[in-house]
């Protein structure tokens, strides 16, 4: 799972802005926020929340697979337990809604220091297959634990008040608090990526016995982006539950971690933006196919095969080539 | 009689039994895993799809055709067999020069394709195969009593697996094709055609799902979704046993089987996760697998 990009020559042709980071990125982040904060005056506000919501788990796991190379096949796991833990902390506890978050993403956390502490002692294929089987434990778990709702999932979760002042309920205040959060989330993530930690995760990536010769703990630096994934998966799952008021099975069934993975694969792993539009795509597309039933999960697969047969850059892959400039 | 741990034998042995069963299934379709990995290096995701498409095979010949389940058994197979050859030589063929993920991730792509066709023309409620008359009885073995249905499954697949191990251990094409997992190149280069080899390795092993899934469809119901939670207990059963060896897949899916069963009559809760739960253990203390070779 590696991308050709070659740091030092991308380097050469990028001019650097304020705060280190490329003008490019800086212009994309920039317009992308001004999209962002005058989306919900002009698309249906709920929709665009969920699609931040699938932005920010997608960014999450391509930080995994992408910039770490470890392709997790179980990321609903982190993604739906954290939106059990938040629904349940968010109706039964009556946590306000932030607090109702942490406490999901700190479980999500939590699984992810468990479960990526045992799956990394395995590599490539059998990585994605503990991963996926764990995460078919953690369904199982959901199923059958009394404070999920089984079946019917956590339903009619209250929005609350933020901070216990501003009242969530009205879905334009909710849309400023999720992309705050959003926003938070891809910078963190830019940041990992760009930090020192971030270009030994690409040694590794590219040459794990290189890097192991020499001298880094590669084990650990897999297990801290493998926590440090799971636990922004979590974030993403969290506000969900909170968006929707619904934390449900489908959270964490094995179907979701699918749909992360196309929506990395498809909008370019290892790129910055990709995932965020792969997964505006994807969530799109089950949008307006929705009445379609079983036509959606053909359609995705469809998109599965042709962009791993022939797409495999993915769609800002692809822009970045023709522009030359890693994005 | 008497009793186990407060445990009536009939319930002990009824669930062992079911644990068999099970552990036949997970025998039959890890070793498809297993043979196809030797060679290609692919972790096969469509296998749960193929082994729906074999229960279908059985149900369509016996309602379009009207032909039975004794031939849908000899049928069913090699017709999965070769829809999975097209699949190898059209499309997954095309990733072998690739990183091994990417194969995982097209026969992802393709099980949803054709579970998503299935769930549309079919739906998900599940279709009823009747046993056919010879499986409808069974026999009181004083201590149980045995279904023939059942009796039938476990027998079959233990014959298929058996079979399958002597072919690939003892037979000159089981030679060639030990040889061409070490060394494809080595192989190639003395006259022997692997890329012929691949495909119809691909093609068998995809059979062994076909073959599981004619075995399963009058015990279970013929379901679109009945392959996709099975294939991932089969794939922890994978990491569990290690895909180094043949008898090491059948003996770790049969025992995995059983130790669901056991776990059944003791802690039903637990029943659902106790794979799971031991693949983490073996992770914890031997990370190859009970028969792999390197991690």
């Amino acid at each position: 799972m590696t991308t050709d990009t070659n740091p030092i020559a991308m380097a050469a042709i990028t001019s650097v802005g304020a705060a280190g980071m490329p003008r490019h990125h800086l212009a994309i982040f920039a317009a992308l926020f001004v999209f962002l904060v005058a989306a919900p005056f002009l698309l249906y506000p709920i929709f665009v929340m969920k699609v931040l919501c699938f932005a920010l788990f997608a960014c999450a796991f391509n930080l995994l697979l992408g910039f770490g190379g470890l392709l997790s096949f179980g990321h609903a796991a982190y993604f739906g337990m954290a939106s059990y833990v938040s629904a349940h902390a968010a109706k039964v506890w009556g946590l306000t809604p932030e607090l109702a978050i942490i406490a999901g993403t700190l479980v999500a956390a939590v699984l992810g220091l468990a479960i990526g502490s045992l799956a990394i002692r395995r590599h490539g294929i059998y990585f994605a297959m503990v991963t996926l089987a764990f995460a078919q434990m953690i369904y199982f778990f959901s199923l059958q634990a009394a404070f999920t709702g089984g079946e019917d999932g956590i339903q009619a979760v209250p929005r609350g008040h933020l901070f216990g002042l501003i009242d969530l309920r009205s879905s334009e205040v909710l849309y400023f608090f999720v992309l705050a959060i959003f926003f938070a989330g891809i910078l963190l993530i830019y940041r990992i990526i760009h930090s020192p930690f971030g270009q030994v995760l690409k040694a590794i990536r590219e040459n794990e016995p290189r890097a192991i010769s020499l001298g880094y703990r590669v084990n650990r630096y897999k297990l801290a982006v493998f926590v440090l994934s799971a636990t922004l998966a979590g974030v993403a799952g969290a506000t969900k539950a909170i968006v929707f008021q619904l934390a449900s099975l489908t959270d964490v069934y094995w179907t979701m971690s699918g749909e992360v993975v196309l929506m990395t694969l498809l909008g370019g792993m290892g790129t910055v933006f990709g995932p965020i539009v792969g997964a505006a795509v994807i969530v799109t597309m089950q949008n307006y196919l929705a009445t379609f039933g079983d036509w959606v999960t053909i359609g995705q697969g469809i998109i599965f095969v042709v962009a791993v047969l022939s797409f495999r850059e993915g769609i800002v892959g692809v822009l970045a080539k023709w522009l030359r400039k890693p994005l | 009689m008497f009793e186990l741990l407060g445990i009536p034998p009939q319930v002990l042995f009824g669930q062992l039994l079911l644990g068999l069963i099970n552990g036949s299934f997970y025998a039959v379709l890890s070793l498809g895993l297993a043979v196809i990995f030797g060679l290609l290096n692919i972790i096969n995701f469509t296998h749960g799809a193929q082994y729906m498409l074999g229960a279908f095979g059985a149900w369509m010949l016996l309602n379009y055709l009207g032909v039975g389940y004794w031939w849908a058994v000899f049928i069913v197979p090699p017709i999965v067999g070769v829809t999975g050859i097209v699949l190898e030589r059209v499309l997954i063929r095309r990733l072998y020069h690739l990183d091994h993920l990417y194969g995982l991730l097209l026969t992802f792509g393709l099980a949803l394709i054709i579970v998503g066709f299935f769930r549309q023309f079919f739906g998900v409620s599940g279709l009823p195969y009747p046993p056919p008359p010879l499986l409808t009885g069974g026999y009181n073995l004083g201590f149980m009593y045995l279904p023939n249905s059942r009796a039938w499954v476990i027998a079959a697949s233990l014959i298929v697996c058996l079979a399958t191990w002597f072919i690939i251990e003892k037979t000159r094409l089981g030679a060639y094709l030990r040889a061409a997992t070490e060394n494809p190149t080595m192989v190639g280069a003395f006259g022997i055609n692997v890329p012929l080899l691949v495909t119809l390795t691909y093609g068998f092993g995809v059979a062994l799902a076909g073959f599981a899934g004619v075995l399963a469809a009058p015990i279970y119901a013929v379901n679109p979704n009945m392959g996709a939670d099975l294939i991932i207990v089969v794939f922890a059963v994978v990491v569990i046993g290690g895909m180094g060896s043949i008898l090491g897949s059948i003996l770790t899916g049969f025992g995995l089987g059983l130790i669901e069963g056991l776990t059944r009559v003791f802690y039903p809760e637990g029943s659902a996760v106790v794979i799971f739960v031991i693949m983490a253990l073996v992770l914890l203390v031997k990370p190859a697998g009970l028969f792999g070779r390197s991690v």
